[in-house]
C-alpha cells in the first residue's frame, strides 16, 4: 500500500451506537403498533426519534471534533471516502430494485395479465396500456411530464452545477464562492421539495393519482417518494456542510464531508433523471 | 477533546473501558468479533430449540405438541433466525476477528461503524421474536407464519407478525450492509504494505466477495419488504393482480436476494477451508489464482440465477431454460474450488485434528448438497421435487456443512490464537463425530421422504413416512446435544489447557500466526511488510 502514514487512528470507545440501535428499535416498534391501531405506539416512535436525533448530533459532532484535533490524516480519509462510495452503491441498488419493479410491470406482468384467454381470466377485456391501475383499480390521470416535473428536472440539474461551482471555489480557496454556491444549492433543493409537495397535492386532489391507483400509483409514489426523502436528507446534509463552510472547516485538500455530500447529491440528481424519463415521460 | 494532540492518541488507545461498558462501547475488532460469534451461537440455540420442537412434533404421525398455526411460526422463525441471526453473524464474527490479522491491519477500517453493525443485531432479533413470544402469551396474532420466504399474497394477508418481521429484516439488512462496507474498506485500504490483491490470503478474498454480494442484494430485499408493508397497510397493489400487480414479483425480489444469499453463506467458508486444509496437509494451498477467479465467477453467476427457485411458479420456457443452464454453470467454478481443495491434500503430510475433520466433513457433505442441487436445478425434474422434503434435505446439506461445520473448522483452527490455549482434542473429535452422525441421520432420511412424496412444511403426515421421520428427529436431537458439548469445549479452552504457541499448528501459515497466542488486544499497530 502506498501510504507513508504509520499509525491508524482507532477510536477507543463509541457511546452512540447502542443508543442509536435502541432508537431505531423504538421507532420501528412504535410504528408497528400504530399500524395495528395501538395509539400508544406514538410515544415509542417519539422516543426513538429523539434518541436518533441526539445520536446524530453527538456522533457527527464527535467525528468533526476528532477531525479538528488532527486525528485523521490521509489514511483515515481514504477509509471514509471508500466507505461513502460503497454506501452510495447500496443506495443505487435500493433504487435499482424499484426501477426493476417498474420495468417488470411495464414489460412483463401487465402485458401478461392482459394476454390471457378471456374465457379463463377473471379480468376479460383488460388491456395492457401503460399507465395502468390494473383491471380493478380506480380511474386516474397520470402526472404530465412537461409541467412541474420538467421544471424540477431543470432545478436539480442547476443545483448540481451550483454545487460543482462551490466545489471549484473550495479548490481555489475562494470562501465566498464556496458559501454562495452551497446556499444556492440548498435553495434549489428546497424549491424542488416545495414543488414536489405541490405535485403530490395535485395528484391526490385533482388527478385521482393516489397510492390506491394500482401499479402506476404504487410505483409513482414509491419511486418519487423515496427520491424526495433522499433530497430531504441531502438538503439537510448540505445545510450542515454550509454551516461548516461558514466556520471554515474545509480546505482545498481536506474536505471529505463536502465531497461525500456532493457525491450523494449528484447521485440523487441522476436518480431523478431516470425517474423523469421512465416514470413521468415515457 | 479538541485540545488532544496527535501525540497522546496513542496513549488513549490503550485505556479501554472495563466491565460491562467495555462490551457496549468497544471498537476493538476482537471484542466485536467475540460478540458476533457469541450472538450467532445463541441464535443457533434459539433457532435450534424451535426446530427441535418441530422435529418433536414430527417424531410420530398425528398432532401431539404444537398446533398447525404454531408449527408454521416455528418453521418461519427457524429459517429467518438461522440465516440472518446465526449463519451471517457467525461469518461476520470470523471476519472481525481474523480479517485485520490476516492482512496485517491494526483494526477494521471503520471501528465505530463496526460496533454499530453489531449492536443493531440484538434489537433486530428481539423485533423478530417479540410477536411470537407475545403470541404464546395470548397477545396478538403470533409471529410470522409464512415460511422464511414470506411469499405474497399470504404475507400481505397474515397477522402482525409480518410487520415485526419486515422491520426486523430492515434492521438486519442495515447491519449487514454496514458490516460489508467495513469489510470492503478494510480490505481495500488496510492491507499491510507489499500485500497486493493477489498476495492477499484467500480468506480476505472470500470476504471481499461476500461483502460485495451483500451490498448488492440487501437493499433490494429492503425495497421488497417496504412494498410488502405498503401492500399490507397503505392500500397499494404491488402484489395484487386486481391493481395490475403480481404476486410472483415478490418471489423475484426475494430470490434476487435469496439466491446470492446462499453464496453469502458459502463464500466465507470457502475462504476458511483452504487455510485449514493447507495447515493440516502441511502444504501451501493448491491453485491460489484458480480459487480466486472461481470465487469471483461464483459471486458473479450467483446474481443472475435466482429464478431457479421458481420453476413451478409460472414463467416462460425460455426463462426456464436460461435459469436452468445458468444455475448448472455455477457448478463449474464450484468444482474448480473442490479440485483445488482436494489437490491440496495430494502428497501432503496429513493429520486429522478437529479443524481438519470439520473441513473434510464440509467438503464431503457439502458435495452431496451441491450434487442434489443439480437435480433441483433441472427445470423438468424440479417439477417433481419442488416443495417435497427432498428440497429440505438438499438445502440443509448445502447449508449445514457450510455454516456450521465450515464455521466450526474455522473456530477450532483459530481457537488457540483467540484463547491462548489448545482445546481438548478428544472432546473436539467427539464433537465432530456427533455432528457428523447427527447431521446425516437428520437429513439423509429427508431425501428419501421427499422422493417418497412427503411435502415439506406440514405438521402431520401419512403413516408410511413414520419410520424415516422418527430417524430424522432422533438425528436432530443428537445434533442439538452435540453443540452443548461444544459450549463445554470452548469454556474449558478459555479457562485453561495446554499453552498455545504463536504458531499453534506447525503447518499453519499467515500473518495471524506471527503474533503471540492469545493475540494481544491490539495487533499490527505497526504494519508488517509483506514481500
Amino acid at each position: 500500500m502506498a501510504h507513508a502514514q504509520q499509525h491508524y487512528y482507532v477510536p477507543h470507545a463509541s457511546r452512540y451506537s447502542v443508543l442509536l440501535s435502541v432508537g431505531i428499535f423504538l421507532l420501528a416498534f412504535g410504528f408497528i403498533l400504530k399500524l395495528n391501531s395501538i395509539s400508544a405506539g406514538l410515544f415509542s416512535m417519539l422516543g426513538g426519534v429523539a434518541a436518533i436525533v441526539f445520536v446524530l448530533f453527538g456522533w457527527f459532532g464527535a467525528v468533526i471534533g476528532e477531525n479538528a484535533s488532527g486525528k485523521y490524516q490521509i489514511w483515515e480519509d481514504r477509509s471514509f471516502r471508500l466507505g461513502m462510495i460503497w454506501f452510495i452503491f447500496s443506495e443505487v441498488m435500493f433504487f435499482a430494485a424499484f426501477f426493476g419493479v417498474l420495468f417488470y410491470y411495464r414489460v412483463i406482468s401487465v402485458p401478461e395479465l392482459a394476454s390471457f384467454d378471456p374465457q379463463f381470466t377473471p379480468y376479460p377485456g383488460f388491456t395492457a396500456d401503460w399507465p395502468s391501475s390494473g383491471p380493478k383499480g380506480p380511474a386516474f390521470q397520470p402526472m404530465a411530464a412537461w409541467g412541474i416535473p420538467a421544471i424540477n428536472t431543470l432545478i436539480l440539474l442547476t443545483s448540481g452545477a451550483t454545487l460543482t461551482w462551490a466545489h471549484w471555489g473550495l479548490f481555489a480557496n475562494k470562501q465566498k464562492q464556496l458559501v454562495l454556491g452551497l446556499a444556492l444549492t440548498i435553495a434549489l433543493g428546497l424549491i424542488f421539495l416545495f414543488l414536489q409537495a405541490h405535485e403530490y397535492q395535485e395528484a391526490y386532489t385533482k388527478l385521482g393519482l393516489t397510492l390506491k391507483a394500482g401499479v402506476y400509483g404504487g410505483t409513482f409514489f414509491i419511486l418519487t417518494g423515496f427520491h424526495g426523502l433522499h433530497v430531504t436528507l441531502g438538503t439537510i446534509m448540505l445545510i450542515v456542510v454550509f454551516l461548516r463552510s461558514m466556520k471554515g472547516h474545509f480546505s482545498a485538500d481536506r474536505h471529505f464531508a463536502f465531497s461525500a455530500v456532493a457525491w450523494y447529491w449528484h447521485f440523487v440528481d441522476v436518480v431523478w433523471l431516470l425517474l423523469f424519463v421512465f416514470v413521468y415521460w415515457l | 477533546m479538541s485540545t488532544t494532540t496527535a501525540a497522546d492518541t496513542h496513549a488513549e488507545h490503550h485505556d479501554h473501558p472495563a466491565g460491562f461498558s467495555r462490551w457496549l462501547l468497544t471498537t476493538n475488532h476482537k471484542d466485536i468479533g467475540n460478540m458476533y460469534l457469541i450472538f450467532a451461537f445463541v441464535m443457533l440455540m434459539v433457532g435450534g430449540a424451535m426446530i427441535l420442537t418441530v422435529r418433536a412434533e414430527l417424531f410420530t404421525p398425528g398432532l401431539q405438541i404444537v398446533k398447525p398455526e404454531l408449527f408454521n411460526q416455528l418453521i418461519t422463525l427457524h429459517g429467518l433466525i438461522m440465516v440472518f441471526g446465526a449463519a451471517m453473524p457467525a461469518a461476520t464474527g470470523l471476519a472481525n476477528w481474523m480479517l485485520p490479522m490476516v492482512i496485517g491491519a491494526p483494526d477494521m477500517a471503520l471501528p465505530r461503524l463496526n460496533n454499530w453493525s453489531f449492536w443493531i443485531l440484538p434489537p433486530a432479533a428481539v423485533m423478530l421474536v417479540t410477536p411470537f413470544v407475545l403470541g404464546l402469551a395470548g397477545i396478538g396474532t403470533g409471529g410470522a407464519d409464512t415460511g422464511w420466504t414470506m411469499y405474497a399474497p399470504l404475507s400481505v394477508q397474515t397477522g402482525w407478525g409480518m410487520d415485526f418481521t419486515i422491520f426486523a429484516v430492515h434492521m438486519l439488512g442495515m447491519s449487514s450492509i454496514l458490516a460489508s462496507i467495513n469489510v470492503i474498506v478494510t480490505i481495500l485500504n488496510m492491507r499491510a504494505p507489499g500485500m497486493t490483491m493477489f498476495k492477499m490470503p484467500l480468506f480476505a478474498w472470500a470476504f471481499l466477495l461476500t461483502a460485495f454480494l451483500l451490498i448488492f442484494i440487501m437493499p433490494v430485499l429492503a425495497g421488497g419488504v417496504t412494498m410488502l408493508l405498503m401492500d399490507r397497510h397503505f392500500e397499494t397493489n404491488f402484489f395484487n393482480a386486481a391493481g395490475g400487480g403480481d404476486p410472483v414479483l415478490w418471489q423475484h425480489i426475494f430470490w434476487f436476494m435469496g439466491h446470492p444469499e446462499v453464496y453469502v453463506l458459502l463464500l466465507p467458508i470457502a475462504g476458511v477451508i483452504p487455510h485449514v486444509i493447507s495447515a493440516f496437509a502441511r502444504k501451501p494451498s493448491f491453485g491460489y489464482t484458480a480459487q480466486v477467479w472461481s470465487m469471483i465467477a461464483i459471486a458473479a453467476l450467483s446474481i443472475v440465477v435466482w429464478a431457479h427457485h421458481m420453476f413451478t411458479s409460472g414463467m416462460s420456457t425460455g426463462a426456464q431454460l436460461y435459469f436452468m443452464y445458468s444455475t448448472m454453470l455455477i457448478s463449474l467454478p464450484l468444482a474448480v474450488l473442490f479440485y483445488c481443495w482436494i489437490a491440496t491434500f495430494w502428497r501432503g503430510s496429513i493429520s486429522l485434528e478437529t479443524p481438519m475433520l470439520f473441513a473434510l466433513g464440509f467438503i464431503v457433505f457439502f458435495g452431496w448438497g451441491g450434487l442434489t442441487g443439480l437435480v433441483l436445478a433441472d427445470a423438468a425434474a424440479d417439477a417433481q421435487y419442488h416443495n417435497a422434503y427432498f428440497l429440505v434435505a438438499h438445502f440443509h446439506y448445502a447449508l449445514y456443512p457450510t455454516t456450521v461445520m465450515g464455521a466450526m473448522a474455522g473456530v477450532y483452527y483459530w481457537l488457540p490464537k483467540w484463547t491462548g490455549h489448545m482445546y481438548d482434542e478428544r472432546l473436539g473429535k467427539l464433537h465432530f463425530i456427533l455432528v457428523a452422525i447427527g447431521m446425516n441421520l437428520t437429513f439423509l432420511p429427508q431425501f428419501l421422504l421427499g422422493l417418497a412424496g412427503m411435502p415439506r412444511r406440514i405438521p402431520d403426515y401419512a403413516l408410511q413416512f413414520a419410520d424415516l421421520n422418527m430417524a430424522s428427529s432422533i438425528g436432530a436431537f443428537i445434533l442439538g446435544i452435540s453443540h452443548l458439548l461444544f459450549i463445554y469445549v470452548v469454556i474449558k479452552c478459555v479457562r485453561g489447557g495446554q499453552k498455545a504457541e504463536a504458531r499453534a499448528w506447525e503447518g499453519a501459515d499467515g500473518l495471524e500466526w506471527t503474533v503471540p497466542s492469545p493475540a494481544p488486544y491490539h495487533t499490527f499497530e505497526t504494519q508488517p511488510v509483506v514481500k
